[in-house]
């Protein structure tokens, strides 16, 4: 059995402790109003209310100390594993939350609360536990002496070591082990003075234990965090130079996100597939080289094998661990129905634009399948500039499809694709589908000049008859033509509108 | 808008942000070099002692100095069938001001680095854009369709400011009702300006700046300064003020208390050029900035261009025509050519030194500023909060002018490196002391400089420099202090001393490529022609 520590040195160790619990303490502070400003924005508005609910917090915590009676340092000690626990979580906590709840201000505050309240009861305990050892002017000059220095202590720690090396769930669990060492070395030091010593013991190195594991899985977590985001069980994820892929199962369902964004569900995506490809590829007079730009799932692909006059297909796709994803992976590839592996297929992985350029051979249909123009990068792939380019390569009686956004929720944004088409000498016509997990998506199919009809379509078709066809040519009043700009390399209206329509929409 | 914070914070959850900002220590040299127009072979020509000419060429027309103007005239002689010409550039490429650079990941401009779109008046510059297909024709009201890639993409510009980026330039975010009363007022103003004529019926303001007017309602806008000119209109807004510094110091090298009240406005005043497909105030850029133009400008003349030849003398021989020495810093001799007729294409404080005798030597005070640029390869873009990147993004109460994006011209979708070209106008102190100071600077210490600049807005800069390479440009350019514009002495330079002519923007009082270009044209049919008279 150790000796009884000297006075001097409970002394000292107490005053560390209060150190090292103001250092927790505001980093707990620092990593909610970070959290709060990254995923809500506004950081003025954020680090404001979060520091202001977190100080009128510590003052309740401070209001409550005087109900701890007796058995102070036992208090204390259950003080520091609730707070290690509860801090140590708390980023991970918010983290994996806002995607899961409603009102993540509510969770936000409520956790800010929380912390808050405890670490306000801190201080005011110590300063009772302290009291009778240090003379009263020297213990409030002590204490908060340190407190302060932790407080400065954790201020240039969080930016500069904290964030940069460890991340923000990391330095959480980080800090609530520190705030559990606290109370775990307070109570082995002074077990002897605390009733339920072993039981507080089995209590911190429980916490310890489970703030550990948070620290050593915290890449897991967060993992797992993501998958909530998602509604079905996430069965891959890579991210690859240009994107973060995902794709999910359930039931019956595989669904594929690109950054978050939903690209198909199997459940509905042959509607999208077969309004892309068929209305357009079904009335070309000649069909015998298509190309495909963006669209690197192999689905509009498996439309266009539907024709047997289809002789050669070339898939532009930026990305090539999208095309390796649908070319090998069996489940995908069922999905495309091995499309990429058709011998008629080539694939490119290049970028469209540039490679566009590059070209000097004709085709007699392109399907242009690009992500929404939701930045100015791929807005380049709406421009009067792109649509030149690609009528450079399509032959005089070809014709091109467009996916371009919903007419419903960005009635502006698919206007003004038509618009500047019809701009640079197309002739436009606009459609729409119903897709159910997408909801009205709108095409535009463009043509030099008039396209024969009637169409012909390969049999069988899940969704589009000749009759379903011309309905998607119909558009009710409040998906009806309006007035846009151009969109040009250089004044990019597709992509400001497109913000603009989109930003309150959810869905 | 959340997921892309969602991103971000994942990106912060798992402690990659940031991190690599301490993977290089502070203090440890960052790769690159000093490169720029070369201090020895200039400095050459202050020490003199050159040996005498070891051989004799004869040539129609021999032009000195391959900026802008000496190109613009090779290729105008070119055009007129005067194919015996030869033009001597001192340093191993031509391009002057508007020399660009390239590595494997992208071009990139050592100075100029975009046009404005050129009004009426610029007839010459008209006809070059659509020899070179920049004007690919015109729609039903006669205006210029310009090729779209050459159009600077949009966004154009951002301004950091308040620890965020806005679009634009102009200080609005954040700005009271007071700065956006004065923004409006300064905008009515150069509105008025724009329309302007003068009672000669020439355009208040316009380029080729010898085609304004001469009428002194406008002219006396050259006795003031900028910021005097900003007082004078009850216009005090510090965010105003701010902003045409910065504008003064972008386009002239000089400060709001440098540059001519009449040059500030007529950076603004002379944009009456129009277009088909674009917005007046757009400019035409490209990844090597105006290194594209002089691409096209030196390409059908290459063959008769000797570089590193410096013309250390011209003066009319006795049969009334010129001798040109110039010394070959290849084979160590001087040569002479003995040419018809000359045109001098170097800048005015080389030209006084080299033409003899020059008869003129203006009285007005001839100023130099001193430019550093600096061209950056990143890993990737920076982020940062508010307005996505653009192509210039500019600093609020930053002494350098920010940075353009070499590769924010691609039509490709944007992936890992760039380069950025970053840009400081030295105007602090006197223009000599701050040539000084910024030739004893070594390539550390200029980085150091840079990076401090660009951490204010990015602090994750360290992390992603590959390289940087430093351009210092002692005498970047003449600065348009008050007295220089409408100085009648400016106009006299430009008249030739017998078969010498004369072409450089200093000419001018500013820099700038259509100064330069249609003053090189003209001293090309004149000297093409010499019985032509020469106009203006």
């Amino acid at each position: 059995m150790p000796q009884p520590l000297s006075e001097r040195a409970v002394r000292l160790l107490l005053l560390a402790s209060v150190f090292a619990i103001a250092t927790c303490g505001l980093v707990y502070e620092l990593i909610a109003g970070t959290l709060a400003s990254y995923l809500l924005g506004d950081s003025v508005t954020q680090f404001s209310t979060v520091i202001g609910v977190y100080l009128f917090a510590m003052g309740i915590g401070s209001w409550l100390s005087k109900y701890a009676e007796r058995n102070l340092l036992g208090t204390f000690i259950q003080v520091e594993f609730l707070i290690g626990l509860i801090g140590g979580a708390s980023a991970a906590l918010l983290f994996t939350l806002f995607g899961l709840v409603d009102s993540f201000r509510v969770v936000l505050y409520a956790l800010v609360l929380l912390v808050g309240t405890l670490v306000g009861i801190e201080i005011p305990l110590l300063l009772r536990i302290l009291k009778d050892r240090i003379v009263f002017k020297d213990l409030v000059s002590q204490v908060f002496t340190f407190d302060y220095i932790g407080a400065l202590l954790a201020s240039l720690l969080f930016p500069l070591v904290l964030v940069p090396h460890l991340g923000l769930v990391r330095s959480s669990f980080l800090f609530g082990i520190l705030n559990t060492l606290v109370g775990l070395v307070s109570l082995w030091l002074l077990r002897d003075q605390i009733p339920w010593a072993r039981g507080h013991q089995s209590v911190g190195l429980a916490t310890l234990a489970l703030l550990a594991a948070g620290f050593i899985q915290s890449d897991q977590i967060l993992a797992w965090s993501e998958s909530a985001q998602y509604p079905d069980k996430v069965i891959h994820t890579r991210s690859s130079a240009y994107q973060r892929i995902v794709i999910t199962r359930g039931q019956d369902d595989l669904r594929l996100y690109l950054n978050g964004n939903l690209q198909f569900s199997r459940r509905d995506e042959y509607r999208y597939h077969e309004a892309l490809v068929h209305p357009g590829l079904s009335r070309v007079p000649e069909r015998r080289r298509v190309l495909v730009l963006g669209g690197g799932d192999g689905l509009a692909v498996r439309e266009i094998l539907k024709y047997p006059d289809v002789e050669e297909i070339t898939l532009v796709d930026l990305d090539p661990e999208i095309t390796e994803l649908f070319t090998r992976q069996d489940l995908l590839a069922a999905l495309n129905g091995n499309a990429l592996r058709n011998p008629k297929v080539k694939i490119v992985n290049a970028d469209a634009f540039t490679w566009l350029k590059s070209q000097t051979a004709t085709f007699d249909f392109v399907v242009a399948d690009f992500p929404d123009p939701s930045n100015f990068s791929v807005g380049k792939l709406y421009t009067t500039a792109f649509y030149r380019e690609l009528r450079r390569v399509l032959s005089p009686a070809g014709a091109v499809a467009i996916q371009s956004t919903s007419p419903y929720v960005a009635r502006q944004s698919f206007w003004c694709v038509v618009n500047t088409l019809e701009a640079v000498g197309w002739i436009a016509a606009p459609y729409h589908v119903y897709v159910p997990s997408f909801g009205e998506w709108g095409f535009v199919l463009a043509s030099p000049g008039p396209l024969p009809g009637p169409p012909k379509l390969p049999a069988p078709l899940r969704y589009l008859t000749p009759e379903t066809m011309n309905a998607l040519f119909d558009f009710p009043p409040d998906m009806n033509a309006v007035p846009t700009g151009v969109n040009q390399l250089n004044n990019q209206v597709l992509v400001r509108l497109f913000e603009q329509e989109w930003k309150h929409f959810v869905h | 808008m959340n997921t892309t914070r969602r991103q971000f914070l994942a990106s912060a959850a798992a402690g990659s942000l940031l991190l690599p900002s301490c993977v290089r220590r502070a203090g440890k040299p960052v790769p690159g070099s000093l490169v720029g127009p070369s201090a020895e072979t200039g400095h050459r020509l202050r020490v003199g002692q050159f040996p005498p000419p070891a051989r004799e060429e004869k040539h129609a027309v021999v032009i000195v100095g391959g900026g802008v103007a000496g190109l613009a005239a090779a290729r105008k002689l070119q055009q007129l069938g005067c194919g015996d010409f030869l033009l001597l550039e001192l340093e191993p490429e031509p391009g002057g001001n508007s020399r660009s650079g390239e590595n494997s990941v992208s071009p990139y401009p050592w100075g100029a680095h975009y046009v404005t779109l050129p009004g009426e008046d610029a007839t010459e510059v008209l006809e070059l854009y659509e020899e070179l297909g920049l004007i690919t024709g015109k729609n039903a009201d006669g205006l210029p369709v310009y090729e779209e890639s050459a159009l600077v993409a949009d966004p154009s510009e951002r301004l950091f400011l308040n620890g965020r980026w806005q679009e634009d330039l102009l200080p609005t975010s954040g700005a009271t009702g007071l700065d956006r009363g004065e923004f409006e007022r300064f905008h009515t103003l150069i509105t008025h300006f724009k329309a302007a004529r003068g009672n000669d019926g020439a355009r208040a303001f316009t380029i080729p700046v010898d085609r304004s007017s001469t009428d002194p309602r406008f002219t006396a806008l050259d006795q003031i300064t900028a910021r005097q000119w900003l007082h004078s209109e009850n216009l005090h807004s510090e965010r105003l003020h701010w902003y045409l510094d910065y504008v003064c110091r972008d386009d002239f090298g000089g400060t709001i208390d440098q540059v001519s009240a009449w040059a500030a406005v007529h950076y603004f005043a002379s944009r009456n050029g129009r277009a088909a497909n674009a917005d007046p105030d757009v400019v035409l850029t490209w990844p090597n900035g105006n290194g594209w133009l002089i691409g096209q400008l030196r390409e059908p003349v290459a063959a008769k261009i000797r570089t590193r030849h410096l013309a250390w003398s011209v003066a009319p021989n006795s049969e009334g025509k010129v001798q040109i020495d110039a010394f070959d810093f290849e084979s160590n001799q001087s040569v002479r050519f003995q040419a018809n007729t000359a045109i001098v294409c170097t800048p005015w404080f080389v030209t006084r030194k080299i033409v003899q005798p020059l008869s003129r030597n203006p009285d007005f005070p001839l100023e130099y500023g001193p430019w550093v640029s600096a061209n950056l390869t990143l890993r990737e873009l920076p982020a940062g909060a508010g307005f996505g990147p653009a192509w210039d993004n500019v600093f609020y109460n930053s002494r350098s002018l920010g940075y353009v994006v070499a590769t924010h011209q691609s039509l490709a979708q944007p992936k890992g490196p760039t380069v950025i070209t970053w840009y400081a106008a030295l105007c602090d102190g006197p223009a000599a002391a701050e040539r000084e100071k910024a030739a004893a600077r070594s390539h550390a210490q200029w980085c150091e400089i840079i990076l401090e600049d660009l951490r204010r807005v990015h602090p994750e800069i360290d992390a992603l420099v590959r390289n940087i390479d430093v351009c210092v440009w002692g005498h970047g350019m003449i600065r348009p202090v008050p007295g220089v514009l409408c100085h009648p002495g400016r106009k006299q330079m430009a008249q030739p001393a017998g078969a010498i002519h004369f072409a450089h923007s200093d000419l001018s009082g500013f820099s700038v490529f259509e100064e330069a270009y249609t003053r090189g044209v003209q001293a090309a049919k004149a000297a093409a022609h010499p019985l032509a008279p020469f106009s203006a």
